[in-house]
Protein backbone atom coordinates (compact mmCIF):
# COMPACT_ATOMS: atom_id res chain seq x y z
CA UNK A 1 0.00 0.00 0.00
CA UNK A 2 1.14 3.08 -0.73
CA UNK A 3 1.86 5.61 2.25
CA UNK A 4 -0.41 7.31 3.25
CA UNK A 5 1.71 10.63 4.42
CA UNK A 6 3.40 13.17 1.98
CA UNK A 7 5.97 15.05 3.30
CA UNK A 8 8.06 18.05 1.82
CA UNK A 9 10.68 19.14 3.62
CA UNK A 10 13.14 22.05 2.26
CA UNK A 11 15.90 23.69 3.64
CA UNK A 12 17.38 27.30 3.21
CA UNK A 13 20.58 26.06 4.90
CA UNK A 14 19.16 27.55 8.50
CA UNK A 15 15.83 26.44 8.59
CA UNK A 16 14.29 23.06 7.46
CA UNK A 17 10.34 24.23 6.26
CA UNK A 18 8.10 20.68 6.58
CA UNK A 19 5.18 20.51 4.74
CA UNK A 20 3.13 16.88 5.70
CA UNK A 21 -0.40 16.08 3.83
CA UNK A 22 -2.00 12.78 5.28
CA UNK A 23 -4.34 10.65 3.73
CA UNK A 24 -6.78 9.95 7.08
CA UNK A 25 -10.79 10.37 7.38
CA UNK A 26 -10.81 12.21 10.66
CA UNK A 27 -14.07 11.05 11.05
CA UNK A 28 -15.91 12.91 14.28
CA UNK A 29 -18.33 10.92 15.55
CA UNK A 30 -21.12 13.51 15.12
CA UNK A 31 -22.01 12.34 11.19
CA UNK A 32 -24.75 9.97 10.20
CA UNK A 33 -23.86 7.87 6.91
CA UNK A 34 -26.83 7.10 4.40
CA UNK A 35 -28.72 4.66 6.59
CA UNK A 36 -28.70 7.59 9.30
CA UNK A 37 -26.36 5.67 11.34
CA UNK A 38 -23.34 7.54 13.45
CA UNK A 39 -20.15 6.79 11.75
CA UNK A 40 -17.94 6.22 14.83
CA UNK A 41 -14.79 8.75 15.66
CA UNK A 42 -11.58 7.69 14.21
CA UNK A 43 -8.91 10.21 13.75
CA UNK A 44 -5.03 10.38 14.54
CA UNK A 45 -4.22 11.57 17.58
CA UNK A 46 -0.57 12.06 17.85
CA UNK A 47 1.60 12.95 14.59
CA UNK A 48 5.47 12.93 15.01
CA UNK A 49 8.90 14.05 13.16
CA UNK A 50 11.97 13.46 14.42
CA UNK A 51 15.09 14.10 12.98
CA UNK A 52 18.59 13.26 13.72
CA UNK A 53 16.86 11.00 16.43
CA UNK A 54 15.06 13.93 18.41
CA UNK A 55 11.42 14.56 17.77
CA UNK A 56 11.17 18.65 16.10
CA UNK A 57 7.65 18.67 16.57
CA UNK A 58 4.34 16.59 18.15
CA UNK A 59 1.26 16.97 16.83
CA UNK A 60 -1.54 16.02 19.13
CA UNK A 61 -4.73 16.23 17.69
CA UNK A 62 -8.83 15.74 17.98
CA UNK A 63 -11.43 15.45 15.74
CA UNK A 64 -11.78 18.67 14.56
CA UNK A 65 -8.61 18.59 12.57
CA UNK A 66 -9.81 18.58 9.31
CA UNK A 67 -10.12 14.93 6.85
CA UNK A 68 -6.37 14.50 4.98
CA UNK A 69 -5.07 16.89 7.68
CA UNK A 70 -2.38 19.19 6.39
CA UNK A 71 0.25 21.10 8.78
CA UNK A 72 3.04 22.76 8.41
CA UNK A 73 6.38 23.66 10.56
CA UNK A 74 9.99 25.41 10.48
CA UNK A 75 13.19 23.82 12.82
CA UNK A 76 16.60 24.74 12.82
CA UNK A 77 19.34 22.09 12.62
CA UNK A 78 18.20 19.89 9.56
CA UNK A 79 20.31 20.16 6.56
CA UNK A 80 19.52 19.41 2.96
CA UNK A 81 20.21 15.62 2.39
CA UNK A 82 18.87 14.98 6.34
CA UNK A 83 16.82 11.97 7.16
CA UNK A 84 13.13 13.24 8.89
CA UNK A 85 11.13 10.20 10.16
CA UNK A 86 7.25 10.79 10.22
CA UNK A 87 4.57 8.63 12.19
CA UNK A 88 1.64 8.32 12.76
CA UNK A 89 -0.84 6.79 15.43
CA UNK A 90 -4.77 6.58 15.42
CA UNK A 91 -7.51 6.06 17.92
CA UNK A 92 -8.39 2.95 16.68
CA UNK A 93 -4.52 1.92 16.87
CA UNK A 94 -3.50 2.45 13.50
CA UNK A 95 -0.04 3.41 12.18
CA UNK A 96 1.90 4.30 9.42
CA UNK A 97 5.46 5.99 9.31
CA UNK A 98 7.73 7.07 6.21
CA UNK A 99 10.68 8.97 6.29
CA UNK A 100 11.88 12.08 3.77
CA UNK A 101 15.09 13.64 2.49
CA UNK A 102 15.43 17.46 3.10
CA UNK A 103 15.80 18.86 -0.21
CA UNK B 1 53.15 -31.88 28.97
CA UNK B 2 52.79 -28.09 30.80
CA UNK B 3 52.92 -26.68 27.14
CA UNK B 4 49.14 -28.09 26.65
CA UNK B 5 47.82 -27.00 29.71
CA UNK B 6 48.88 -23.72 28.87
CA UNK B 7 47.15 -23.93 25.60
CA UNK B 8 43.89 -24.82 27.48
CA UNK B 9 43.88 -22.21 29.62
CA UNK B 10 44.55 -19.75 27.51
CA UNK B 11 41.61 -21.23 25.20
CA UNK B 12 39.77 -20.72 28.41
CA UNK B 13 40.49 -17.21 28.59
CA UNK B 14 39.65 -16.19 25.18
CA UNK B 15 36.33 -17.99 25.44
CA UNK B 16 35.57 -15.94 28.31
CA UNK B 17 36.46 -12.58 26.46
CA UNK B 18 34.11 -13.38 23.94
CA UNK B 19 31.67 -13.90 26.12
CA UNK B 20 32.00 -10.91 27.96
CA UNK B 21 32.06 -9.00 24.47
CA UNK B 22 28.73 -10.20 24.21
CA UNK B 23 27.30 -9.35 26.70
CA UNK B 24 28.53 -6.34 26.42
CA UNK B 25 27.55 -6.07 23.19
CA UNK B 26 23.86 -6.86 24.20
CA UNK B 27 23.97 -4.60 27.11
CA UNK B 28 24.95 -1.14 24.73
CA UNK B 29 21.63 -2.55 22.40
CA UNK B 30 19.37 -2.17 25.17
CA UNK B 31 20.84 1.13 26.27
CA UNK B 32 20.29 2.55 23.13
CA UNK B 33 16.57 1.59 22.56
CA UNK B 34 16.10 3.49 26.05
CA UNK B 35 15.77 7.66 24.52
CA UNK B 36 13.17 6.37 22.25
CA UNK B 37 10.90 5.35 24.71
CA UNK B 38 11.29 7.89 27.22
CA UNK B 39 10.68 10.73 24.70
CA UNK B 40 7.41 9.09 23.74
CA UNK B 41 6.94 8.60 27.37
CA UNK B 42 4.42 11.71 27.55
CA UNK B 43 1.37 11.10 26.80
CA UNK B 44 -1.57 12.26 24.31
CA UNK B 45 -3.97 14.50 26.49
CA UNK B 46 -6.87 12.35 26.43
CA UNK B 47 -8.93 14.03 28.76
CA UNK B 48 -8.53 17.93 27.57
CA UNK B 49 -9.52 16.78 24.19
CA UNK B 50 -12.92 15.58 25.84
CA UNK B 51 -14.07 18.68 27.40
CA UNK B 52 -16.36 20.74 25.84
CA UNK B 53 -16.10 24.04 26.77
CA UNK B 54 -12.80 25.91 26.05
CA UNK B 55 -12.11 27.15 29.52
CA UNK B 56 -12.50 23.76 30.66
CA UNK B 57 -10.26 22.05 27.57
CA UNK B 58 -7.71 24.77 28.66
CA UNK B 59 -7.52 24.07 32.16
CA UNK B 60 -7.48 20.16 31.76
CA UNK B 61 -4.46 20.99 28.68
CA UNK B 62 -2.01 23.35 31.31
CA UNK B 63 -4.00 23.73 34.48
CA UNK B 64 -3.47 27.68 34.88
CA UNK B 65 -4.77 30.97 33.45
CA UNK B 66 -3.74 32.56 30.25
CA UNK B 67 -3.73 36.01 29.26
CA UNK B 68 -4.26 38.23 25.72
CA UNK B 69 -0.58 39.14 24.20
CA UNK B 70 -0.27 40.98 20.81
CA UNK B 71 3.11 38.97 20.48
CA UNK B 72 0.47 35.76 19.47
CA UNK B 73 -0.27 36.53 15.53
CA UNK B 74 -3.24 34.53 15.01
CA UNK B 75 -3.94 34.05 11.09
CA UNK B 76 -7.80 33.23 10.00
CA UNK B 77 -9.82 33.54 7.30
CA UNK B 78 -12.86 36.58 8.58
CA UNK B 79 -15.55 34.22 6.87
CA UNK B 80 -14.85 30.50 6.07
CA UNK B 81 -17.29 29.22 3.11
CA UNK B 82 -16.73 25.98 4.30
CA UNK B 83 -16.40 24.77 7.97
CA UNK B 84 -14.89 21.93 7.30
CA UNK B 85 -11.69 22.78 6.19
CA UNK B 86 -10.89 26.39 7.49
CA UNK B 87 -6.97 27.22 7.38
CA UNK B 88 -5.52 28.65 10.26
CA UNK B 89 -1.89 29.49 11.51
CA UNK B 90 -0.03 30.99 14.10
CA UNK B 91 3.40 32.84 14.84
CA UNK B 92 4.72 34.60 17.76
CA UNK B 93 7.40 36.89 18.50
CA UNK B 94 7.75 34.99 22.56
CA UNK B 95 10.97 33.39 23.37
CA UNK B 96 11.42 29.88 25.02
CA UNK B 97 7.86 28.77 23.36
CA UNK B 98 7.22 24.90 24.66
CA UNK B 99 4.01 24.44 22.96
CA UNK B 100 1.10 25.59 20.82
CA UNK B 101 -3.07 25.00 20.87
CA UNK B 102 -5.88 25.56 18.96
CA UNK B 103 -9.45 25.44 20.61
CA UNK B 104 -12.72 26.04 18.34
CA UNK B 105 -14.99 27.59 21.27
CA UNK B 106 -18.31 26.62 19.97
CA UNK B 107 -16.98 23.00 18.75
CA UNK B 108 -18.40 20.01 20.63
CA UNK B 109 -15.30 19.54 22.04
CA UNK B 110 -13.30 22.75 21.92
CA UNK B 111 -9.69 21.52 21.83
CA UNK B 112 -8.48 20.74 17.89
CA UNK B 113 -5.01 20.86 18.46
CA UNK B 114 -2.25 20.79 20.67
CA UNK B 115 1.44 20.89 19.26
CA UNK B 116 4.71 20.35 21.12
CA UNK B 117 7.30 22.63 19.94
CA UNK B 118 10.72 21.30 21.43
CA UNK B 119 13.68 23.46 21.53
CA UNK B 120 15.22 24.62 17.77
CA UNK B 121 11.86 24.23 16.52
CA UNK B 122 10.44 27.47 15.15
CA UNK B 123 7.16 28.47 17.17
CA UNK B 124 4.75 28.48 13.95
CA UNK B 125 2.25 26.29 13.15
CA UNK B 126 -0.66 26.15 9.80
CA UNK B 127 -2.99 23.70 10.13
CA UNK B 128 -6.51 23.20 8.98
CA UNK B 129 -9.56 23.03 10.95
CA UNK B 130 -13.48 21.62 11.25
CA UNK B 131 -15.90 24.67 12.45
CA UNK B 132 -19.51 23.87 13.86
CA UNK B 133 -20.71 27.11 12.99
CA UNK B 134 -19.57 31.14 13.20
CA UNK B 135 -17.20 31.45 16.79
CA UNK B 136 -14.22 32.29 18.20
CA UNK B 137 -11.09 30.54 17.26
CA UNK B 138 -8.91 30.94 20.27
CA UNK B 139 -4.63 29.79 20.06
CA UNK B 140 -2.87 29.81 23.42
CA UNK B 141 1.47 30.04 23.31
CA UNK B 142 2.83 28.11 26.27
CA UNK B 143 6.20 30.57 26.56
CA UNK B 144 8.52 30.19 29.60
CA UNK B 145 6.19 28.74 31.81
CA UNK B 146 3.51 31.25 30.90
CA UNK B 147 0.30 31.24 28.60
CA UNK B 148 -0.54 33.72 26.25
CA UNK B 149 -3.48 33.73 23.67
CA UNK B 150 -5.56 35.42 20.40
CA UNK B 151 -8.57 35.63 19.70
CA UNK B 152 -10.54 35.78 16.10
CA UNK B 153 -14.21 35.31 15.14
CA UNK B 154 -14.35 33.55 12.00
CA UNK B 155 -18.02 33.08 10.10
CA UNK B 156 -18.92 29.94 8.99
CA UNK B 157 -21.38 29.97 6.02
CA UNK B 158 -22.20 25.83 6.37
CA UNK B 159 -20.85 24.04 9.59
CA UNK B 160 -17.80 21.29 9.28
CA UNK B 161 -19.09 19.03 11.51
CA UNK B 162 -21.95 17.25 9.47
CA UNK B 163 -25.55 16.73 10.43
Amino acid sequence: MASTIRVRATSNGDITEVQALIQHPMDTGFVKDAKGEIIPPHFIQRLTFEHDGKPVFIADWGTAVSKDPYVKFSFKGGKKGDELKIGWLDNKGATDATSAKIQ
Amino acid sequence: MPSRNDFSAARRVILKGVGAVALIGLGNTALGGLPALAAANDKYPEEAFKQKSDADAIKALFGKPHEASDQVKLDAPEIAENGGVVPISVTTTLADVTSIAFLVSENPNALAASYQIPPGTVPAVANRLKMAKTTNVIVIVEAGGKLYSATKEVKVTVGGCGG
